[in-house]
């Protein structure tokens, strides 16, 4: 048993040289760490392991030290982790924006809105379905944050609102198979590959700002998190050559994320 | 490790009766065999004085400590038990179980093999062959180890003529090499043909045990009587 | 309709052009699987064994729960062990999560159970048969336990196989203490959940053409080597 657990221990030791990053699905699915990591270990010489996973789960393995730094989407969320001294600083890197997916027929009708909250508003009397990402993450709280601001509570539109606590993409597979209205990130959506028969019905709005932060576990509270491979990370993420890369990046011909870091 | 002394031994199962009391010497010579109708006990005897069943009352005491006279003692059930292997694994199973070398244990075998004539079948599976052979495998299993005591329980029950004569040969060659055998059978023939001396049951109670010319010429009860006429005892 | 075609065209092509992400995701499942199924058949047998040849006091009661931890939910049995091996947690120190030993410990939980059960529900029905003959030759507690295990193999083989079965397909646990991490601890089922949460259906089925093939090719194997369905009784 003993011998067993040595050659375990064994077989991590020899990780030293790699970190681990927990990422939000909708960053993921972009595509756009696909695209970043191959540059960021060839410049790097250290392997990036990326946990993909829902932002609750994100924030969880930051604060248990199962990871050495966070890229998440919800500023909340993220001001009151570094409160909690689980990080020293929030660094922005990014934006993109969240669009309302819909049925091309947009029974709705919200396409012709002049602002993000009269969508909303017609949203909450049309007899349609609406798919809510339930889970409380970054695109999920948004999704909030907006029903707080037209004072509805959507609970209100009965069975045809569908929470179902799943990653953006599988909330947009059930979305397809229920012809129904959800709040997405762009760069997941022109990545997804079953549109079925949905297409963007409203996108542009101010508050449709999705930011994107870095966030490195402190030392203090995890003493072993690689904080200096961590810290050659940041810097990168923050350096002319992310920001080519990341205004460069496309899918379906349209630029995905913007650079903001400074 | 002889005389088996057994004294005031019962068994019961759920307070029903099986055996007993039973007082018997058994000595070290020659086949004994047990006598009775079904139901006589006859089975839970032989299990007894093997230490397969626990005593409810009594005693059984060898002249060597029990756990020693367990290593000479060997059993052969009514319904042979095969274990689900070759006729000559099965037949080396006791001799490896004593940590005899494989190679020394499979030369023996194979001399078994042959006389209960299964030389050709010994890599066959076991549990595949005839009741007869099956029965004469278990037979000669038991014998493997040279054990001083052999018990055998109804060993031809369900045999051919041609099965149970080679059996009676083997068990007659075993007695005369040293060998005590204890058998139960229901074959009044094969009483008269191989016992020195017989233990006749009924209902559970010893109602003898001495020659077999005496218990033939002199029945020591009605039920015997009955028995020994070929009547069903009641 | 049209999906499951496209799958089966792309798995087909896959595994023609030798993709090697594909092969490097199923030699990871493989690896993981097998490895957890080894030490869970180290455990599970010799203690399925015992439990069938010793008498002890809670003995219904052990089986009772051992029956019943075949019903362990294995998301659950990922979220036990990704608690345990946080580094927040207990055995954090060892910094196994994410690695594929941890995924191979979360395996192991769940398959041992059930390969447990099963070859203990064999092995019981075996001693029935055997008992009275492997306590009349004396055998000791050990030489049972390797005797039941010997003599139950198919049935044993079987239980692997169910273990594997189970183990191959399973993706809830193996996500939450292995991290699907590209090129570290990404196997099948964990690469079909991606790919499905990317809305590439035809993908996912490839990979889970590819999964079923894997599966079906080892019992396959295992039957072929183990000639289970050629003569004899089992």
């Amino acid at each position: 048993m003993a011998a067993l657990v040595l050659v375990f221990v064994q077989i991590n030791m020899a990780t030293a040289n790699q970190i681990r990053l927990a990422v939000t699905s909708s960053f993921h699915n972009s595509g756009l760490s696909d695209y970043l990591l191959p540059h960021i270990e060839n410049d790097l010489k250290f392997e990036v392991h990326l946990l993909v996973v829902g932002t609750g789960q994100a924030i969880k393995l930051g604060e248990n030290g199962d990871v050495d730094a966070i890229l998440v989407h919800s500023k909340p969320d993220e001001e009151e982790f570094v409160k909690a001294g689980f990080a020293k600083h929030r660094r922005q890197i990014m934006f993109n924006e969240y669009v309302i997916l819909g049925p091309s027929s947009d029974p709705a009708q919200i396409k012709l809105s002049n602002n993000l909250l009269e969508a909303f508003k017609r949203l909450s009397t049309a007899n349609t379905n609406f798919v809510s990402r339930g889970d409380l993450s970054g695109t999920h709280k948004k999704e909030i944050e907006i029903w707080e601001k037209i004072h509805f509570k959507p609970e209100k539109i009965g069975a045809q609102y569908i929470s179902v606590g799943s990653s953006m993409g599988k909330a947009i597979n059930i979305a397809v198979a229920f012809d129904a209205y959800i709040l997405s990130d762009k760069a997941t959506w022109l990545n997804h590959k079953n549109k079925g028969h949905l297409v963007i019905q409203f996108e542009g709005d101010q508050l449709l700002h999705n930011q994107y932060s870095f966030l490195p576990i402190s030392k203090n509270v995890h003493f072993h998190v690689k904080s200096k491979l961590v810290e050659e990370l940041e810097k990168w993420l923050v350096s002319g050559k992310a920001k080519k890369l990341i205004n460069s990046y496309m899918v379906q011909n349209e630029k995905v994320f913007t650079f903001n870091a400074n | 490790m002889f005389p088996l002394s057994i004294s005031r031994v019962e068994i019961s199962v759920k307070s029903k009766k099986l055996l007993g009391p039973i007082n018997l010497v058994i000595n070290e010579k020659g086949i004994t065999v047990v006598l009775g109708a079904n139901g006589s006990g006859k089975t839970t005897l032989l299990e007894a004085l093997h230490g397969l069943r626990k005593l409810s009352r009594g005693k059984l005491e060898w002249s060597v400590p029990n756990s020693q006279a367990a290593q000479q003692q060997s059993f052969v059930f009514q319904s042979p038990i095969m274990l689900r292997r070759s006729v000559i694994e099965n037949l080396i199973y006791p001799l490896i179980v004593r940590r005899i070398s494989k190679s020394i244990a499979v030369e023996e075998a194979k001399l078994w093999a042959q006389k209960i004539g299964l030389e050709n079948k010994m890599s066959q599976q076991a549990p595949l062959l005839s009741g007869g052979e099956m029965q004469a495998v278990a037979v000669a299993r038991a014998l493997i180890t040279k054990p001083k005591m052999l018990f055998l329980d109804e060993p031809t029950a369900s045999l051919d003529g041609l099965a149970k004569k080679t059996i009676e040969e083997i068990l007659i060659i075993a007695a005369k090499g040293g060998t005590k055998i204890i058998m139960s059978t229901h074959d009044l023939g094969q009483a008269k043909r191989l016992a020195n001396d017989i233990i006749y049951l009924h209902k559970g109670i010893l109602e003898s045990h001495g020659p077999k010319e005496d218990f033939l010429n002199a029945p020591p009860s009605d039920a015997a009587r009955q028995f020994l006429a070929g009547d069903i005892v009641i | 309709m049209n999906e499951i075609l496209q799958g089966l065209v792309q798995a087909f092509w896959l595994v023609i052009s030798l993709d090697t992400e594909l092969i490097a995701i199923s030699l990871r499942s493989l690896y993981v699987t097998l490895t957890a199924l080894l030490i869970s058949t180290l455990v599970a047998f010799p203690l399925a064994a015992l439990i069938v040849v010793t008498r002890f006091r809670f003995r219904r009661v052990v089986i009772a729960i051992l029956n019943a931890l075949m019903g362990l939910p294995p998301v659950v049995v990922g979220l036990l062990v990704y608690i345990i091996f946080s580094r927040s947690g207990p055995l954090g120190v060892l910094g196994l999560l994410y690695t594929t030993s941890a995924m191979i410990i979360a395996q192991t939980v769940i398959i041992t159970p059930l390969i447990a059960s099963v070859a203990h529900q064999s092995m019981r029905e075996l001693w029935a048969d055997y008992r009275d003959l492997l306590i009349s030759i004396n055998t000791s507690k050990p030489q049972r336990i390797g005797t039941l295990m010997w003599d139950s193999k198919r049935a044993l083989i079987t239980a692997c196989l169910a273990g594997f079965g189970r183990g191959i397909g399973e993706v809830g646990a193996i996500m939450i203490v292995g991290g699907n991490i590209d090129n570290a601890t990404r196997v099948l089922t964990t690469a079909i959940s991606l790919e499905t949460s990317r809305g590439d259906f035809s993908l996912a089925l490839a990979l889970g053409f590819v999964l079923i093939s894997l599966a079906l090719s080892v019992s396959f194997a295992t039957h072929w080597f183990g000639k289970t369905e050629r003569g004899g009784l089992w």
